[in-house]
């Protein structure tokens, strides 16, 4: 180090306060390697990207068109109706939606504006823990409570596995995320403007839904976005109660059962120890992953707008 | 004067009404107890979920715990040795996998982004490309791990191994180490770093002092909760290659030699074939639902204790 040259003169030099070239050096190789870590994360969108597309390409270039617009999703005799895995995706993801769309932002209103701080440092956690329930654990649910409790006894639907069961064990799993993102999106709104709305004599009512709900909207509209998208691309509670296996003939009936997309590609791959049949099968896997890729990255780019909005705003 | 005192009465009689309506809100407490139902409905559902599972459970649980614990899988669902060992041996590793990659890598990309990167383009598409990553289904994690694990680089891992399956597994939770980690180092008051330039140090030995001794719990947070996600997957495991079908009988969870081996068993796996076998042997549903128990216990204690710390530290810290 250059200190004495500082006690020789008493006066700092350019040279005194530059580094010792050693440390200057492991200084920037410690920069690298932690530039390089979070470059993995970049890698692994490309692999991603990469392996959708490299097999999909296959698909799109060799497959008889005519066998994707069919009867249904029979991937091992040759005919794969994308409309089919579509359509049963949609519903599945309606279903949850109306049961966790209410449930989940009426419990992040409550919690963020009515609940004494006491109650909501209790319930809140309990939310965030139920959170992380795996989805088998709702798949195992939905089959054997909510289908023979719910679907057959409410709606006369099968007691075996069908999409009205599957959706509302998706909705079910989803409640907590709405609720939590809804219930962040409200705290961030100032005091301030729940402060003038009742300085002007609004009820707390009006308050709430005239004065806080449009100031969080952009945060709730991300809340819902991001729900329908981990709802699109559930796959457990699908595959175990959605109330097909291998195979599925096209239906837009709620009580039947089908394959979405997810339970498409899980039953494909699990079938047998190796994915065989006609010709496309082992491709037609990767052109599902990258409809489905493809659908919940638009959905998560615009919800990661609407965040933002809220960020700006407050 | 009659006839004012009337109209006084009225008004009197009026505003005590409009008051006494004002001091009960019928519509403001319709609504609050129509969002309290929902929330109780929520975790109504969701106890309803945990006692079910408790109670299909119970016979196997209390009956004959250790057995389920040490036994192996099983053709029949009365077969006394019937149980999960595999199971919790695969599902030990993939915890080994996501330790030993995504922590480390995740940590370190995590202070890079918040303590080197430049506030550029560059710095900024890093940063939406993992909260990207960190929403993709995981299902597609499973078609990586099926293309590039189990076919592309088949001669390391195995194909369908346990290895292929932790790797994919690690992969699918680096996001959300790394966006805990950063939210964690971003809480670290910039006077703790100014007060370590301070005094001489250069940027790595503040980070070291300073950054990484305080966000320190939240990181941890962090790597429970992802750690809790990642045991609970299943559904990349199923393209993965997790089968039922000729398992190691009963191999030791420190065995290194079965990472590689094909054919492996997890436990939200083991769930899914013992409910599928239902179907046919309706006693697999009581086996499935003592299998949840074991997996809830360790997904729920991880998930509890992850939050626990975040609020204590946030409390303590204001």
């Amino acid at each position: 180090m250059a200190d004495t040259q500082i006690n020789l003169t008493g006066r700092l030099t350019v040279e005194s306060l530059t580094a010792n070239p050693r440390q200057v050096r492991k200084e920037r190789l410690i920069r690298d390697s932690l530039g390089i870590t979070a470059l993995i994360s970049v890698l692994v969108s490309g692999l991603i990207i990469w392996s959708l597309f490299s097999e999909a390409w296959t698909f799109i270039v060799e497959v008889d068109w005519g066998a994707v617009w069919d009867i249904g999703w029979f991937p091992r005799r040759g005919i794969y109706d994308i409309k089919t895995l579509i359509v049963a995706s949609l519903i599945i993801t309606g279903i949850a939606m109306i049961v966790a769309g209410p449930l989940g932002l009426g419990a992040a209103i409550y919690l963020s504006e009515y609940a004494r701080p006491g109650v909501r440092r209790t319930l809140k956690p309990i939310l965030e823990v139920l959170a992380g329930i795996p989805s088998v654990v709702l798949g195992f649910f939905a089959l054997e409570w909510i289908a023979p409790n719910v679907v057959k006894n409410l709606f006369g639907g099968p007691v075996a596995g069908s999409l009205l069961a599957a959706g509302i064990g998706v909705g079910v799993l989803v409640i907590p995320l709405v609720a939590s993102i809804s219930e962040d999106a409200m705290k961030a709104v100032p005091m301030s403007l729940r402060e003038a709305s009742s300085g002007l004599g609004a009820r707390k009512l009006t308050t709430t839904v005239r004065v806080v709900l449009p100031a969080a909207i952009s945060g709730l509209m991300a809340a819902f976005i991001v729900a329908i998208s981990r709802a699109l691309g559930e796959t457990m509670v699908v595959f175990m109660a959605g109330g097909a296996a291998q195979t599925a003939v096209y239906t837009h009936d709620p009580l039947d059962g089908s394959l979405t997309m997810t339970a498409g590609m899980t039953s494909l791959a699990r079938g047998t120890d190796n994915v065989v049949g006609e010709g496309l099968t082992f491709q037609s896997l990767f052109f599902v992953g990258l409809v489905l890729f493809v659908v919940t990255f638009g959905l998560n780019l615009l919800a990661d707008r609407f965040v933002h909005r809220v960020r700006e705003q407050y | 004067m009659a006839k004012s005192r009337l109209i006084g009465n009225r008004t009197n009689k009026m505003m005590v009404q409009a008051m006494q309506q004002r001091a009960f809100d019928v519509r403001g407490r319709t609504f609050q107890i129509t969002l309290l139902a929902m929330l109780l409905i929520s975790l109504f559902i969701l106890t309803v979920l945990i006692v079910d599972v408790v109670i299909d459970s119970w016979g196997i649980l209390t009956g004959r715990p250790g057995g389920f614990l040490s036994g192996t899988m099983r053709s029949l669902s009365d077969d006394p040795k019937q149980g999960v060992h595999q199971a919790l041996v695969g599902t030990f590793w993939i915890a080994v996998f996501v330790v030993v990659l995504s922590f480390p890598i995740g940590i370190c990309a995590a202070i890079w982004l918040e303590e080197y990167a430049l506030k550029n383009r560059f710095t900024r598409f890093i940063e939406l490309n993992i909260r990207n990553l960190a929403g993709v289904p995981s299902i597609v994690y499973g078609l990586l791990g099926l293309f590039l694990f189990v076919k592309g680089l088949e001669g390391l891992t195995g194909g369908k191994s346990i290895a292929s399956a932790g790797i994919t597994l690690a992969i699918l939770v680096l996001p959300i180490v790394i966006i805990t980690a950063q939210e964690a180092i971003r809480a670290v008051p910039q006077e703790l770093k100014e007060g370590a330039y301070g005094v001489g140090a250069t940027k790595w030995a503040m980070v070291r002092s300073q950054v990484l001794p305080y966000a320190a719990p939240g990181i941890f947070t962090g790597t429970l909760l992802s750690m809790s996600r990642g045991i609970g997957e299943a559904a990349p495991l199923l393209l993965v290659g997790a089968v039922s079908g000729r398992l190691g009988s009963n191999s030791g969870f420190f065995d290194l030699s079965g990472v590689t081996a094909e054919h492996f068993m997890a436990m939200p796996v083991i769930i899914v074939e013992w409910v599928q076998n239902s179907g046919r042997d309706p006693g697999f549903a009581e086996a499935a639902a003592a299998a949840i128990v074991v997996l809830l216990v360790f997904v729920i204690l991880m998930n509890a204790a992850a939050i626990f710390l975040r609020n204590h530290f946030e409390k303590k810290r204001g």
